[in-house]
């Protein structure tokens, strides 16, 4: 089954990659002028990201360099050390329900301090990949068609993230062993 | 909410550097990671761009519509209260497809056009309540099932991984099981309400 998840990880984009051309061919689409028009929309996107990830790198830094992370994980460390989270990793779950640039920022900026390939940044990436961003969607959603009610939404909605972030400690563990 | 979070990290650092003595430290720190904030979006933008331009070509293609065949049959399981032909249940279909695919801008406006389509068809006596369909129809989103996630593979691209994709398989895993508790929880609390 590992294995099995292993040739998953690396053929997928790969084939993507090609699957979507091919198809984009067979369909008959414009391939080359249709990749350039969204490509062009890449430019957009990093401009509009740009604060966001300025504004979360420069308030990370300054917690982290001032001592104060090191206080946090003095105090959390046994406690989350024993559910498999390093306590860098715990300010992505609490803004990952919140903001999705804000959590994108934080995962960037973990994927650069302790690198992709540690355990930091593998659970990240998956905590990021597998979870979504729970208050905006309910917001912006039931708030186009004036619901005020939501019932449950929320409660499962917040519980399914809860379920996202062990099955991501889970699944890494899994995957690529522990910390 | 987030106000709080962005502005106590600061507060906080600066008061612990203040108390340890070593203040200069936070200006560094800022503008260090300020620094490192635009390296990292600008080794990222050509990743995005190539990512961007695939992903317009899998929309215009109409892979969205080919997974939403795919899943058909199974979504008519998750919402029982929707007929088999209804526009609120393809609208669904898109949105979790493209949502799927990794394609995040092209599955808000088949979101949204889907709330629409659960409001016309809302049987609370009000409509500013949720019906049993729309609170399923936000598990599923909130829940973020995920093929390609397409983004956190292009971050750890730009953060010179040697894997950028070895995340994928546990990243469908965790998704594809946290959705299916999340859908089982709303399915079991929708019965016990109809008791």
């Amino acid at each position: 089954m590992v294995h099995a998840m292993d040739v998953v990880s690396r053929w997928s984009i790969p084939m993507i990659f090609a699957g979507v051309l091919l198809f984009g061919l067979y369909r008959r689409v414009d391939v080359y002028n249709v990749f350039l028009e969204g490509a062009r929309d890449g430019i957009e996107l990093s401009m509009t990201i740009l604060p966001y990830v300025v504004a979360i790198f420069a308030a990370l830094g300054i917690f982290r360099d001032s001592g104060a992370m090191r206080l946090v994980a003095h105090a959390l460390g046994p406690v989350l050390h024993r559910v498999g989270v390093p306590a860098e990793v715990l300010p992505l779950m609490l803004i990952r329900p919140l903001s999705g640039s804000g959590a994108l920022a934080i995962t960037a900026e973990l994927l650069r301090r302790h690198g992709p390939d540690s355990y930091v940044g593998r659970l990240a990436s998956v905590l990021q990949g597998s979870t979504d961003t729970t208050f905006y969607i309910l917001s912006v959603y039931f708030g186009s068609v004036g619901v005020r009610r939501i019932r449950s939404a929320l409660t499962i909605g917040l519980l399914a993230d809860l379920f996202g972030f062990a099955l991501a400690i889970f699944f890494v563990h899994l995957l690529f062993g522990g910390p | 909410m987030l106000n709080l979070v962005w502005v106590g990290l600061i507060v906080v650092g600066v008061a612990v550097a203040a108390l340890q003595g070593h203040i200069d430290a936070t200006t560094s720190a800022a503008f260090e990671s300020a620094k490192l904030g635009v390296e990292t979006v600008i080794t990222l933008t050509g990743i995005m761009i190539f990512w961007l331009g695939i992903a317009r070509v899998a929309e215009q293609s109409g892979l969205m519509e080919v997974l939403a065949r795919v899943l058909r049959p199974i979504f008519r399981f998750v919402f029982p209260s929707l007929p088999r032909d209804s526009p609120a249940l393809s609208a669904i279909l898109l949105n979790v497809s493209a949502n799927m695919l990794g394609l995040g801008q092209a599955a808000t406006p088949f979101g949204l056009k889907a709330m629409q389509e659960l409001q016309a068809v809302n049987d609370q006596p009000d409509k500013e309540t949720a019906s049993d369909a729309m609170v399923t129809f936000l598990v599923l989103n909130t829940a973020g099932v995920t093929l390609v996630p397409a983004t956190v593979i292009a971050y750890r691209a730009a953060a010179g991984s040697r894997h950028p994709s070895e995340i994928v398989a546990a990243t469908i895993a965790a998704s594809l099981c946290s959705t299916v508790l999340a859908l089982t929880l709303d399915a079991v609390l929708r019965r016990r309400r109809a008791r």
